[in-house]
């Protein structure tokens, strides 16, 4: 086979200069993205709503700048608590039920993003944005 | 049959094959419903093997055709807004890459695969303004490279093999 511009055949020497550089290509390109999605994760900005979900379903959605308590009770006859505290734009667990209480030592949330999770209750509290949706890519 | 007539002829097969390949991955199931967008990208096995056995401008008119007729038909103007943003950047790049001579069709099939995504990502940071992008371009940068890879294998035996007269 006649050797054509771009295209190689396992003959080429410079195929396998080529596949090297390939293999740079593709470490290089996945270094810089990663990066640069975690640098967007970093300075995500504030967000403006705290959603509650227990076993994967929205159980709750407040305003981040509104004040208030919230009584997340879940379990077989609602005895598991999270109490759920709302004030000056941020979101914390004053108290848990749950026998490991991480929930209730993580730091206040006010990023978008950021969330608290309390695995023995299956609840997950998350800032949001209101204003934003997943980006709809199509085709 | 005339030289002209025959390239108008292949380049509306190239397109239609294009479209049937943009309409299996419609149907396709997705490969992981967590993050939307994810996909192999098969028509761009067609757009890669234009761009090696006909050239930039080729590659390029086949893929607006089929852009715009796939947001015709399953779209909308969004999407195809979308699709225009990654389609030009990653062909861009291919064409770039294919003339620079340093990678092989697997390496321009990748960097067109991965900028694909890059480009929906960069107009959607223009549309919407969410954190959520950081962990798409994350997602999507990996998966597009494996596509990629993928992708370049397929376009690579097609260049070589495909004849016609
Ligand atoms: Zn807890």
């Amino acid at each position: 086979m006649e050797h054509e511009k771009g295209i190689d055949t396992p003959a080429t020497p410079n195929k396998k200069r080529k596949l090297r550089n390939d293999l740079i290509l593709i470490g290089g390109v996945l270094v810089i993205f990663v990066l640069i999605g975690l640098a967007i994760w970093l300075f995500r900005g504030e967000g403006d709503l705290v959603v509650v979900e227990v076993n994967g379903k929205t159980w709750g959605t407040y305003s981040l700048f509104v004040d208030r308590t919230v009584e997340i009770r879940t379990g077989e006859d609602e005895q598991e608590l999270n109490l759920l505290i709302i004030k000056d734009g941020k979101a914390y667990v004053e108290t848990a039920t749950c026998p490991d209480g991480i929930c209730a030592a993580h730091k206040p949330i006010s990023r978008q993003g950021e969330s608290i999770v309390c695995l023995p209750h299956k609840v997950v509290i998350t800032v949001k944005r209101s204003d934003t949706n997943a980006p709809d890519i199509v085709v | 049959m005339k030289k002209g007539t025959q390239k108008l002829a292949l380049l509306g097969l190239f397109t239609a094959i294009a479209m049937v390949l943009a309409y299996v991955e419609v149907l396709l199931p997705p490969l992981f419903s967590a993050v939307p967008g994810i996909k192999l990208g098969l028509p761009n096995i067609i757009i890669i093997f234009v761009l090696y056995r006909m050239g930039v401008k080729e590659a390029a008119l086949v893929s607006l055709v089929r852009m715009v007729a796939v947001s015709l038909l399953f779209g909308n103007p969004m999407t195809f807004a979308y699709s225009l943003a990654g389609g030009a950047l990653s062909l861009a790049a291919m064409a770039l890459l294919r003339k620079l001579d340093f990678f092989s069709i697997i390496g321009v099939s990748v960097a067109g695969g991965v900028l694909h995504n890059v480009g929906q990502i960069l107009l959607a940071m223009f549309v919407l303004r969410t954190a959520e992008l950081g962990y798409y371009l994350i997602v999507l940068s990996i998966t597009g490279t494996i596509a990629g890879i993928f992708i370049g294998l397929c376009g690579g035996l097609a260049v070589k093999r495909v004849k016609w007269g």
